[in-house]
């Protein structure tokens, strides 16, 4: 099925697009952050859409999703929280906090593969999934919930209140 | 010393190479291999594998106020040594450099990278399709460590995956070189091939719905330095060691592709390109490349066939050579016309001349063979030698007479037709209501067909990888075919059928091998005279000026005047 993307959206992509004049190739990174933002994820048919876009093959782009970590390629849920594991955060407990937010936001992990990083609520509101450092490496465990940023966290019930 | 050559040291000895050469050519021009999988002089070099990692050094630079270092007696500079490796594939020469390619930096680099290379490989040659041609064996053999450090599980990947319709890729072997995706980017231009999950789980993939079925997909088999991707067709099917290569040209079509043929006891398993950077490059379309199995196959024609009361029976060869010529004797000379085959070699057009001549006959001609180019290396002429009919022949404008004769077949003028190596029945240059009225029809073909039903002999023909001769190509260069394999029963080469009609007419020529008419040919044929066949080679020769180029090699040439590959 083919991508719907709005008029406005499409419009700020091809701006994008002007910035790059020597290869369109070159566009593939911002044309796709403009599209998970929008959409939260890339799926199939937005990497056909990009590279219908910039006149490229298709592999050529799910090369550049399938590389960057930071490219969802399911669905998350209503907030989406990044956990980092990288070393600072890992010693001051990142997997335990892993553990805890999955307990209390009801996420089931099991099913997690290196393909398929992201874990969802069954009710969609909350999904998650490590990430690597988010340079604040002082004040672990810290994680990002969609934009937002949170350091030493503690109190995970009252985290997820603040999403609801 | 000219300024255009650097003065390079490699392994301790001087050399001079053109300003612009990569260190790897460089090497290779001296003697002295430099390992490598991600090089390829054909495309681009992305300098991934790390392989050719050699020790560079330059002359030392002077400090402030401190002397320039003296040169040797010979007139060299000293050789400051970097301490890091580069690569040889990616870097150019420069003035007075200096390369080593054995030593303790160069050695410690190969053994990391085959042991990197090797950790998520499969250890099992044995199995493989690729042992006995594969870099990685090779490579491993001479500069690996020997044993394996790596203890943890290996990564997982796909296995047996259908790229397309003539490629079967093993993830697992791939060891991410790139060649083929390079291939199918810079030359076949259709960039379907990519990497995904790029990491320690790197997949050589399609994109999911889309398959690799261009036209020229197999060369990415031939490419690949381990066991990788895979031609469907060839994929065990044997060993490497045990087959016998012979080095001819491919004949479906003007171009003239250089091959290579691999065959094992009279039978052909594979067909590969040989590089020509004149012809083919290092590339051939799949088409061509397996439009062979009809060699070995059931409806061979095996034995000759003549005529007895309506119904064909099988009879020795040498009969059938007296009965056609008993039977040519009962016409007049003009009532005689003779048409040959484009697929047919210089010196079998040559027979065919002079069995003209024996014969005293007016028409002699080629059936054309047309098809479209695919603008890369498939030429409109689907026929190997047109230009031989003009030069051998003297044919003006090939083909351009068949209409005519087919009205003097119809008017009854021309009663008997030689017929060699053609099937225009099924190719649907005649009808058979077209050849109904003649009186005796000798025809040569490979396998069984239906213009041989109406012929009155048949020779059983042997098809090009069963004989050796000479051809020219669209660009009218002059290239040698030879023998790969033995044609089936009393098959029998074209040139050997007109030489024994010949001397059943009674024109005793004491001609025994093809290279005996090419030597005929170099004294009734003027554009021959002086001509050695030896001189010829394997790479043959620009014979003619036909103005004829190929789209393919075209390209090539451009994209090495802008440097963006080596192009040897």
């Amino acid at each position: 099925m083919p991508l719907e993307v709005p008029s406005e959206l499409e419009k700020s992509i091809d701006d994008r697009i002007t910035h790059y004049p020597v290869s369109k190739r070159s566009a593939v990174l911002p044309v796709l952050h403009e599209l998970q933002h929008h959409f939260g994820f890339i799926n199939e048919d937005a990497v056909e859409w990009t590279a219908a876009k910039l006149e490229l093959e298709p592999i050529k782009v799910l090369e550049v999703v399938t590389f960057y970590p930071g490219f969802r390629q399911s669905a998350p849920g209503k907030y989406h929280i990044r956990v980092c594991r990288t070393l600072s955060c890992a010693m001051a407990g990142s997997y335990e906090l892993m553990e805890s937010i999955c307990e209390k936001a009801g996420i089931d992990r099991s099913g997690v593969t290196h393909h398929d990083p992201i874990a969802v609520s069954a009710d969609g509101k909350y999904s998650i999934e490590f990430a690597e450092c988010l340079a604040s490496c002082g004040s672990g465990p810290v994680c990002l919930v969609n934009d937002d940023f949170h350091e030493e966290v503690k109190d995970v019930e009252g985290l997820l209140k603040k999403y609801n | 010393m000219s300024e255009d050559l650097l003065d390079v040291q490699i392994d301790g000895v001087w050399h001079q190479f053109p300003k612009g050469t990569r260190m790897i050519e460089a090497c290779r021009q001296a003697g002295v291999e430099v390992p490598h999988y991600c090089y390829h002089p054909k495309l681009s070099s992305p300098g991934n594998c790390r392989m050719c990692l050699v020790q560079m050094g330059m002359p030392p630079r002077p400090m402030p106020g401190q002397d320039p270092a003296e040169p040797d007696e010979d007139g060299h500079l000293p050789i400051s040594w970097m301490p890091r490796p580069v690569i040889a594939c990616a870097n150019t020469i420069g003035p007075n450099m200096g390369i080593r390619t054995t030593g303790e930096l160069t050695e410690s680099c190969r053994e990391g990278v085959m042991e990197f290379l090797l950790a998520n490989h499969p250890l099992d040659c044995p199995i493989c399709d690729q042992a006995g041609e594969c870099s990685l064996q090779e490579f491993s053999v001479e500069h690996g460590k020997g044993s394996s450090r790596f203890r943890e599980r290996k990564v997982k990947k796909p296995k047996n995956v259908k790229v397309g319709p003539r490629i079967r890729l093993d993830d697992e072997r791939c060891i991410m070189c790139s060649r083929c995706i390079r291939f199918m980017d810079e030359v076949a231009d259709d960039p379907v091939l990519g990497f995904t999950d790029r990491g320690s789980h790197t997949v050589l993939t399609v994109h999911p719905g889309h398959e690799l079925d261009n036209n020229y997909s197999l060369n990415t088999a031939d490419i690949c330095p381990v066991g990788a991707l895979t031609s469907n067709d060839f994929r065990f099917q044997m060993r490497a060691w045990f087959m016998k290569e012979t080095k001819t040209i491919d004949t479906n079509c003007g171009t003239g592709i250089n091959i290579t043929v691999s065959a094992r006891q009279g039978e052909i398993y594979r067909i590969t390109p040989r590089q020509n950077n004149d012809v083919n490059s290092d590339w051939m379309p799949d088409s061509h490349r397996l439009n062979y199995h009809w060699i070995n196959s059931d409806i061979r024609l095996t034995e000759p066939l003549i005529k007895d009361g309506g119904r064909h029976r099988m009879a020795k060869y040498q009969e059938a050579i007296i009965t056609t010529a008993d039977k040519l004797r009962n016409f007049d000379h003009s009532e005689i016309a003779i048409i040959v085959s484009g697929r047919m070699t210089n010196e079998e057009m040559l027979m065919a001349r002079l069995l003209k001549r024996t014969l005293n006959v007016k028409d002699i001609d080629i059936i054309p063979r047309r098809g479209e180019s695919d603008n890369y290396l498939i030429s409109e002429d689907r026929n190997p030698n047109t230009n031989g009919a003009k030069s051998v022949l003297g044919l003006k404008d090939p083909g351009a007479s068949i209409d005519a004769l087919k009205k003097d077949i119809a008017n009854r003028k021309i009663k008997a037709l030689i017929l060699l190596q053609e099937d225009p029945l099924t190719d649907g240059a005649f009808s058979a209501e077209d050849l109904k009225p003649l009186e005796f029809l000798v025809t040569s073909y490979p396998l069984a067909n239906p213009t041989a039903d109406l012929a009155d002999v048949v020779f059983p023909g042997a098809c090009w990888a069963e004989k050796s001769g000479t051809m020219i190509n669209v660009t009218g260069r002059l290239q040698k075919l030879n023998k790969a394999v033995d044609g089936p029963g009393q098959t029998m080469a074209p040139w050997e059928i007109l030489r024994d009609l010949i001397q059943a007419l009674g024109g005793g020529n004491g001609i025994y091998s093809s290279a005996d008419i090419f030597n005929l040919l170099t004294k009734e044929i003027s554009d021959f005279s002086g001509l050695k066949l030896e001189d010829i080679g394997d790479q043959g020769i620009p014979f003619l000026d036909t103005g004829v180029t190929l789209p393919l090699v075209e390209r090539e040439k451009a994209r090495i005047a802008k440097g963006e590959i080596v192009g040897v």
